[in-house]
């Protein structure tokens, strides 16, 4: 018998409403008590987490995690030691792998390669493709990607671009109750485009990406998820218009939802003018008026989900020039200091609220919710909210260090995580 | 006094000090250019290399002509005829040439920041000659120069480019380089080759000519690279010659002479009438031994710093 026992953490869970300071017993991975302070009993390991903050498991439903096909980048071994060391028991893997998880085999090769990584410490929900191979022309088989445990469906790295593909998407998928994770893009806006399309984009001479060419994506989309009735998730939202769309489609009764990344509602374009090619991501960074309507968005609720679009590059794909650079940055281990730093410190979110965000809204949309009571299942996220810590990349779990957070202080930390009858304290 | 960074990149923020040093420089290369033996010592045992990845006869030539007039050791090294084919990427190719001890770098490239990004991977003096669609600075430099010497000063100046701002890397050299010495800076074009934001550079926008013409000094016409008419951006080159074309006809109708500067080649008869291009009020070719003159006076000061 294994057991376990958190003492005096700080238990904040937004789905029950608690926030006190409390003792929690884990036996063999399950709540065996929860109270005010239990008597330690023999045998058993003490973890005193005075002063922190103990949440339900975190979860990242926008990762990368490139295996099959780009383990130069990173392998779900890796990948989910960096969850792990970022504060998260859940990540959604999504389906841009070489081959694609369009195929049922692929969902159960990931569940089963998540299962061997860091003892299994942190769970993988793999995202199915929605076209085959994400060439957006045929509907993955759909079904049996779900049967085979997919939680949601998404081309993304790529939109589902065909109006009348997404619409049969939208309605085979709502047979199942699984949400369509839309990466929102218009090809012919965006193409060949690598940075935010304004001033300094002008300035530097780089093409520019416009905001419409994600916006436009969004608007036919809640059109298509009205006509349906069908669950429909907007992925990495970053433009200000795009906010103000998903509010009025959560008005309207429309069944969307959406995330944001820490990027998102960090940085702005002005960053680019260094060329760091880290500073290139899909969408891209876009401006102050975009983060204050994304700030608005997170506050006012429109926006359910903080997820990191965790994207790995090696070093040599990534020091090249900037047209040819891929896109996107590694987020794990960075996203709950910077979300801390730029929105509870800020008071736009309350720490409640902020773990929302980054567990209970995001569990409820693939459907994989958990209860702190007693008898369930023991998953925990710890953390330190007060610490001011600096971003190291060199010491990043993740295989890949392409950051553009290196050297920047943030604030606050996960100290350790609980899942799956396994302890790691950090 | 010598110029304030080890590498030349871009207008954008080079000082007015280093720009009005850089145009007198070139004031007395330009005079040696007009002697008879036209050679001096001033960089010999220094070596440079021209590393060309996208195609240029006159940047190239000039570049390599004013670095002989300057008695440096010339190395040239062309994409084409490169490992660059084979997949090398810029680093490598970067850090192989410095291996061969390289004291200054002439970098043309069709990628924004390539010259930024080497100043990152080598050692040796970098000198942007063009980086895809952001900067060319001795053009902007050379354009000021004849502008400077036509007109006595740069402030105050009416300057108007007109053409494919969009995709030019002369048209920001030259906002910017013309803002910083105080002339008043417009673009011309169609709405669709003027990039998003530009005037939040200071910098008017006009989609008619004839509205600009009699409220400028000088015109700087961009070449139009033919493959825009394929890529959409307007629907044919006559249409473009008959809206936007530089012909006698308009420059007559705007009352008072406009001074013609052109970066070349010429695509005749498209952007810039053979009448204009070859009239009176044209400084095309004494641009282009300006620009041996602002080239040696770059690669001087930088090769001499310090």
């Amino acid at each position: 018998m294994k057991r376990i026992l958190l003492q005096q953490g700080r238990l904040i869970d937004p789905s029950s409403n608690r926030d006190e300071i409390l003792d929690i017993l884990i036996t063999d991975g399950k709540i065996e008590s929860i109270k005010k302070t239990i008597t330690p009993p023999p045998q058993c390991e003490k973890i005193s987490l005075k002063g922190k903050i103990i949440t339900p498991g975190l979860i990242d439903i926008h990762v990368h995690l490139r295996e099959p096909g780009f383990e130069h980048k990173e392998t779900i071994e890796t990948g989910t030691r960096s969850a792990a060391y970022g504060g998260f028991t859940a990540v959604c893997c999504m389906p841009n792998t070489n081959p694609a998880i369009d195929d049922e085999s692929i969902v159960t090769f990931v569940k089963t390669q998540s299962q061997k990584a860091n003892n299994g410490i942190v769970d993988v929900f793999p995202v199915g493709a929605v076209s085959k191979k994400r060439e957006g022309k045929f509907l993955a088989p759909i079904a049996e990607l779900v049967q085979a445990g997919a939680i949601a469906l998404s081309d993304d790295g790529a939109p589902v671009f065909d109006a009348g593909l997404m619409r049969k998407a939208l309605e085979y998928a709502n047979m199942y109750n699984v949400p369509i994770f839309q990466h929102c893009e218009i090809p012919e806006l965006a193409h060949g485009g690598v940075m935010n399309e304004g001033i300094v984009s002008t300035e530097l001479g780089l093409q520019g990406i416009p905001s419409i060419a994600e916006e436009i994506m969004i608007a036919r989309d809640l059109i298509l998820a009205e006509y349906t009735g069908s669950r429909y998730h907007v992925c990495h939202m970053s433009t200000a218009y795009a906010v103000e769309l998903v509010r009025q489609g959560k008005m309207k009764g429309i069944k969307v939802t959406s995330e944001v990344t820490p990027h998102h509602f960090t940085l702005t374009d002005e960053i680019v003018r260094s060329y760091d090619t880290n500073t290139k991501m899909n969408p891209p960074l876009r401006t102050k008026k975009d983060i204050e309507a994304i700030k608005e968005g997170l506050r006012d609720g429109t926006i359910d989900v903080i997820a990191t679009d965790h994207a790995p590059h090696s070093l040599d794909e990534k020091e090249v020039d900037y047209n040819q650079a891929p896109f996107g940055i590694v987020g794990l281990e960075t996203a709950i200091g910077l979300s801390i730093l730029e929105l509870v410190e800020t008071e736009i979110l309350s720490l409640s609220q902020l773990i929302e965000k980054l567990c209970t809204n995001p569990r409820r949309i693939i459907g994989r919710e958990i209860h702190i009571a007693e008898g369930e299942i023991a998953n925990f996220t710890f953390l330190d909210r007060d610490i001011s810590w600096k971003v190291e990349k060199s010491i990043f779990k993740s295989k890949s260090k392409n950051s553009p957070f290196d050297g920047m202080t943030l604030k606050g930390k996960a100290v350790g995580i609980f899942n799956n009858n396994q302890l790691l304290m950090y | 006094m010598g110029l304030s960074s080890r590498h030349l990149l871009g207008l954008q923020n080079l000082p007015k000090d280093d720009i009005q040093l850089i145009l007198d420089t070139a004031v007395s290369f330009k005079e040696i250019l007009n002697r008879p033996i036209k050679k001096v010592p001033t960089l010999q045992g220094k070596t440079i290399v021209n590393l060309f990845f996208e195609n240029s006869t006159r940047t190239r030539t000039s570049f390599e002509l004013a670095e002989r007039r300057l008695s440096a050791d010339v190395l040239n090294f062309a994409a084409a005829a490169s490992s660059v084919t084979k997949g090398e990427t810029l680093k490598d190719t970067a850090r192989n040439i410095e291996a061969m001890k390289i004291d200054m770098v002439v970098i043309r490239h069709n990628a924004a920041g390539s010259a930024h990004f080497l100043t990152h991977v080598v050692q040796a003096n970098v000198i942007n000659a063009g980086d895809g669609q952001h900067e060319h600075p001795t053009q902007g430099l050379l354009d000021m120069y004849s502008l400077r010497e036509k007109f006595g000063e740069l402030a105050g100046l009416r300057v108007c480019i007109i053409g494919d701002i969009l995709h030019s890397r002369v048209a920001r050299s030259n906002i910017y380089g013309l803002q910083t010495m105080g002339a008043e800076v417009s673009v011309c074009g169609p709405a669709t080759l003027i990039p998003k934001e530009i005037e939040k550079l200071g910098v008017k926008v006009y989609h008619h000519i004839d509205d600009v013409l009699p409220n400028i000094d000088a015109l700087n016409v961009l070449r139009i690279q033919l493959e825009r008419e394929a890529g959409g951006f307007f629907p044919s080159l006559r249409e473009y010659h008959r809206f936007f074309g530089v012909t006698e006809e308009r420059l007559k109708r705007a009352g008072k002479p406009v001074t013609i500067l052109h970066p070349g080649p010429i695509n005749r008869d498209v952007e810039l009438s053979a009448d204009v291009a070859d009239g009176p009020h044209s400084l095309i070719l004494e641009q282009v031994l300006n620009g041996v003159a602002i080239r040696m006076a770059v690669l001087y000061l930088l090769g001499t710093q310090q």
